[in-house]
């Protein structure tokens, strides 16, 4: 077969990459051991990053993406997909990302904004992005921009799962609204939301994002998981959940088990069974305004 | 005929895969009189005349295989398997990878992401032998390829890098995903084989 003959980074080919990630955990991992842990626990991918949430929210200062050496280490020592975190708007990050191999980029609200007016123009690159959205507006400007897979932002780095919740309420309950509207009352409620028509009525047909919807930002334990899975999650990531509990190898294993029966509370609970402390989590209103990350980017 | 099609549902690119046996059995002329159903634990397989294992992450779709015991009903299933992407590593005997618990039922060895990383996913218009209606538009993702076939196995694609469509038996085994792009020839040829 001739090169010239192959076509590479097509919309069919990312949003086929985030539709394999389905019923699966992706989790954050910040080095090659914390990677082989997630990889042996059965994540579907590895999410990677210089510091998980909870410690850049402790942290404070400039959050950007992970030291390329540290990214390399990783894609080596696993053989699932690695995703890597790049800063929004900062287009050049992402171009290293790319060059290094990450099989999935996520234009994260958890590092700190690069460009607070554009996102990255997604369309430019050959491998697909993830991107946070709170609501069906927000979903649709990322998807219009090129985004292969959406993940609801919750707050991240919370161990709270409240926000998550919200979000991903917002985007199931405006598409079930959709139902009940003809064309016109579509396109006048695409222009309230700021997102494009033609987005919005595909959203009524299918009855669900165009693109694969995680669930992010506070799941930290198996029935955060599951919670969300039932709540129309295609799959969900955990940050800081895995790695700031007390017992991290069977934190993701109980994870991974409990998406993956997220209809079978006597599975849950088994698997949440002495699994020691999950991360220690905060409460949102004890925020203040500059510490809340789900209000980057719109 | 009534038929029953299984689609293995642990993880991975499962409602793909009902949509296009769905799809299938309509152009075949069984829609109404068939079933598409997910497969989750043992029970789930009873009455099924085929099984799709279907793309996703084979080490994570291995692990599940094993924890929700299934592993002896698909090894033990008198139906015939599709198995896709992630699904033909599971299948095969052989695997470049010992985590993967594969279920012996396709005399081959199979290399992981034979073609390399996302970036390197592609599309391309290949050719399948006994396949009527020219090229099949075929979407390569981190895709396995086999690099050895046993001498029961019939190879019905081959690229560069390996073989990328087999039958065995009532079985079928594809590097790549047909169930993305509409064309149903393969799920058709799979079906007819297995006698509808």
């Amino acid at each position: 077969m001739k090169l010239e003959e192959l076509r590479f980074g097509t919309e069919l080919l990312k949003r086929g990459f985030a539709s394999m990630q389905k019923g699966g955990v992706i989790m954050d991992v910040v080095n090659a051991e914390q990677a082989r842990i997630a990889e042996e626990a059965g994540a579907v991918a590895v999410m990677s990053l210089e510091r998980v949430p909870s410690d850049i929210r402790k942290m404070g200062g400039v959050a950007r993406m992970a030291d390329p050496q540290k990214v390399t280490e990783i894609i080596e020592a696993v053989s699932i997909p690695v995703m890597g975190k790049v800063r929004i708007g900062h287009f050049v990050e992402a171009q290293v990302l790319e060059t290094l191999g990450v099989d999935m980029i996520d234009e994260s609200e958890v590092l700190t904004p690069a460009d607070e007016q554009y996102h990255i123009d997604k369309k430019l690159f050959k491998v697909p992005f993830v991107c946070g959205a709170r609501d069906l507006g927000e979903a649709l400007r990322r998807i219009n921009e090129g985004a292969a897979m959406i993940r609801t932002k919750g707050e991240a780095g919370t161990g709270n799962v409240v926000e998550a919740v919200r979000h991903m309420r917002n985007i199931m309950g405006e598409i079930r609204m959709l139902k009940g509207m003809d064309k016109q009352e579509m396109t006048d409620y695409a222009r309230d939301i700021e997102a494009p028509a033609e987005l919005v009525i595909e959203c009524a047909e299918r009855g669900r994002l165009p693109v694969v919807n995680f669930s992010a930002g506070g799941i930290a334990t198996p029935s955060d998981a599951a919670m969300m899975m039932q709540l129309g999650a295609d799959g969900v990531f955990v940050g800081s959940g895995i790695f700031k509990s007390t017992n991290p190898e069977l934190m993701a294993k109980a994870i991974v088990e409990a998406v993956n029966h997220f209809n079978e509370p006597e599975v849950i609970a088994r698997v949440s069974r002495g699994l020691g402390d999950a991360m220690p989590g905060l409460d949102i209103h004890t925020l203040r305004d500059d510490e809340v990350l789900q209000t980057r980017g719109r | 005929m009534d038929v029953k099609v299984g689609v293995l549902a642990l993880q991975g690119n499962v409602s793909e895969h009902i949509d296009a046996f769905a799809l299938a059995l309509d152009r075949l002329g069984c829609g109404c009189s068939s079933a598409v159903v997910t497969v989750r634990h043992p029970a789930d397989l009873e009455g099924c005349h085929a099984l799709a294992l279907p793309g996703g992450e084979s080490t994570t779709i291995s692990r599940l295989i094993d924890k929700n015991h299934l592993y002896k009903p698909i090894h033990n299933f008198s139906g015939g398997i599709f198995a896709t992407c992630a699904g033909m590593v599971l299948i095969a005997t052989h695997v470049d990878d010992a985590r993967i618990n594969t279920l012996n039922l396709i005399d081959m060895t199979v290399d992981r992401n034979a073609f390399g990383r996302q970036r390197e996913s592609f599309e391309a218009d290949i050719s399948l032998s006994n396949i009527d209606g020219g090229p099949f538009h075929a979407i390569f993702i981190r895709a396995p390829v086999v690099t050895h076939a046993g001498a029961s196995v019939k190879v019905l694609s081959r690229l560069d890098q390996g073989i990328v469509a087999v039958e065995h038996g009532k079985h079928m085994a594809l590097s790549f995903h047909p169930e993305l792009g509409g064309d149903t020839r393969l799920h058709e040829r799979f079906l007819k084989n297995i006698g509808v």
